[in-house]
Order: C-alpha cells, then structure tokens, then sequence
C-alpha cells in the first residue's frame, strides 16, 4: 500500500493542483475537462495495443540481432535505421520512450536510441507532409535540413556527456521493464 | 452525452473544438491498430502459447509501471492547453521578429505540447497576419523537440541526467535552426 502511494505520489500531487484548478478558475473548467478527456481517451485507445505489441517485440526478436542492426558495431547503417524507425513514427514524442525501453534491453547502442528519439521528435515524414502544405516547402526542408544536423549534434553531444557509469545504469534499468 | 458535449463546445475555441473532431477521425487508425495487434497476438499464440502469454504479461507490467507518469503528464498538459489557446498565442508571437518575441515563443514552445496537425495551420496563420519567421519557426521547434510537461516520463525512461541534458541542448538548437529556416526563406 506504501508503495503504491508513493509510486503515484507525483499523480496525485498534480490531481491536487487540478482540483484546485478547476475550483479557483471555473471559467477554464469545461475547457480543461475537454482537454483532459480528449487526451485521456486517446490514451486509453492507444497504450494498451502499443504496451501489447512491445511485450510480443520483446520476447520474440532475439538480441543478437538488434545488437548487429543497431548495436555499438552497427556504424552508419545502426544511424540510419535509428533515424528511419523514429521518422516512420506517429505520435507525441512521449510514445517513444517505452520503445527506447525496449531498445535498450535488446541492445541497440546509446547513440542510435538518441537519434531515434530525434528523429521521432521532429522528422516525421507525416508530419513533414503536413507542414510542406502549411508553411511552404522552403520552410519545411530548410527545417528538415537543419534538424539532420540538429539530431545529430544532440546526440553526439549528449554521448560526450553522459559518463559510460550512467549509460550502464540505464541499460541495466531497461532489463527490468 | 452528445447534447452535453455539444454545449460543451460552444464554450471552447476552435483549438479544442477541432481536438475533439480529432479525436472522432482517430478512431480508424486505432481500429486498425487493434486488428494488427490482434492479427500478431493470434500469430504468435499459434507458434508459442507461453512466449505469448509471456508476452502480454511483459507489456502489461510496464504499461502499469509508466502508467503513474502518464497521469501526470497528461493532467499537467490538460492545464497548460486550457491556459495557452491561440489569442495567447497570437499575442506572444504576433509581434515581429524582435529577440523577446523569439525568446518568449522559444518558452511557450518548450512548454506546451500541441500535436502539429494544429501547430502547424496556427502558425501559417500567424506568419500571414504578420509574425516573423525566426520567432515561428523556433516555436515549432522547441514545440516538438523540447518537452518540459513531459520531462517525468522522459526521466523515467532516460534518467536525470539524459533527459536535462537533452532538453537544454534542443532549446538551445532551436535558436540557430530558425535563424536558418529564416535565411533560407529570404534567399
């Protein structure tokens, strides 16, 4: 019971403040309401079949080969697969976490998961579809162009400044999920 | 239920009134997702009753492990939508390419989390009633690669460490990323 209270203790904190919330601004209630249940709802669509399909990703492709497509030996190829799995993706960038979960146990390497994650942040080829037509194609591939580079700046920085002792911690969290 | 929803929406601006047509047009994306995941459980089932069985044990015990942090974010991110609509929006980023105006919709950006289906009309929009490109362009940037609604999940997932690391640095790429997008435009 302890546990279970302090595992939502961050939940229930923020149900507090929306309590509040929706008792000192009722002008904003049926707004928030909305907003609450429309996200909710997805989720509530969306997560279980996702969580379902991990659980099946994960007992059924051998680590052997995620560590030779996008392990520490993948080279660019491991880049490059990290980019277009990230890139195929729909959904808010949150979705992509469980996935790099998974993707750490199988042992896919630190740098092709943070290009995963930039990819999946803000390469989305539906997405860039869809922003072609809003903001014009200048607009959407000069931004395409210089988030490439972005990706890879991010990741390469961030793998300079995490320490390998905090990569293993991570990794080794990634087993027990 | 549909009358409630209706007088609900006529208090909403059109961002959450077009979230909701949203939700109702995902509807065929989720069916489909449900019978692939169907058609790989009943796959899988047939070659392997205890890997499978394994499996949806596997995906269940950590939906319920993240499952904490997912309320959070998404009771966190429901305050913030309802408090930045688009007059807010328009307000901060209507005004011309000045160094507050980029910075203030740098902030906003990294704040909220707005599905780009919407971001992207709204700030077509903005660029046509007048708004600078840079302060545009670095909110759609920030909107999409910096989370800090998010940041309890992504912490979860990728430690303090990562995740801090990983947003700062986003933030601070969306600056030379739109300042590139602009110059690229005015070519």
């Amino acid at each position: 019971m302890k546990t279970i209270v302090r595992k939502y203790s961050a939940a229930l904190f923020s149900i507090g403040i929306l309590t509040a919330f929706l008792l000192f601004w009722p002008q904003k209630s049926a707004q928030t309401i909305s907003i609450l249940s429309y996200q909710l709802g997805t989720m509530l669509q969306i997560i279980p079949p996702i969580f379902i399909l991990l659980g099946l990703f994960d007992v059924w492709v051998p680590r052997e080969i995620i560590i030779r497509l996008m392990g520490p030996e993948s080279g660019f190829k491991g880049g490059l697969l990290g980019f277009f799995l990230g890139s195929a993706a729909a959904g808010p960038l949150y979705g992509a976490f469980p996935i790099v979960a998974v993707l750490m146990k199988k042992g896919a390497s630190f740098t092709n998961i943070l290009i995963f994650i930039g990819a999946w942040s803000t390469t989305k080829i539906p997405m860039f579809l869809f922003e072609m037509n809003a903001l014009g194609y200048r607009f959407a591939v000069s931004r395409l162009i210089i988030n490439l580079a972005g990706i890879l700046f991010i990741a390469a920085v961030m793998n300079l400044l995490i320490p390998q002792k905090e990569k293993d911690r991570l990794y080794a969290a990634a087993q027990n999920r | 239920m549909l009358q409630i929803l209706e007088t609900l929406s006529n208090k909403l601006t059109p961002i959450h009134r077009f979230l909701i047509i949203e939700t109702m047009k995902i509807g065929l994306n989720v069916m489909l997702l449900y019978a692939f995941t169907l058609a790989a459980l009943i796959f899988s089932a047939f070659k392997d009753r205890i890997k499978t069985k394994k499996a949806v044990l596997k995906g269940l015990k950590s939906l319920s492990n993240i499952l904490p942090q997912f309320i959070t974010v998404l009771v966190i991110v429901s305050i913030v939508l309802s408090l930045f609509n688009e007059a807010l929006m328009t307000g901060i980023l209507g005004e011309e390419s000045g160094v507050l105006s980029t910075f203030g919709a740098a902030v906003v950006g990294s704040i909220t989390l707005i599905p780009g289906f919407i971001a992207f009309p709204v700030a077509s929009e903005l660029l046509r009633s007048g708004a600078g490109i840079v302060p545009v362009a670095t909110f759609i940037s920030t909107l999409m690669m910096v989370g800090i609604v998010t940041l309890p999940m992504e912490i979860e997932y990728l430690g303090k460490r990562a995740a801090l690391i990983r947003n700062t640095l986003a933030f601070g790429f969306s600056f030379p990323a739109a300042l590139f997008v602009a110059w690229v435009i005015s070519l």
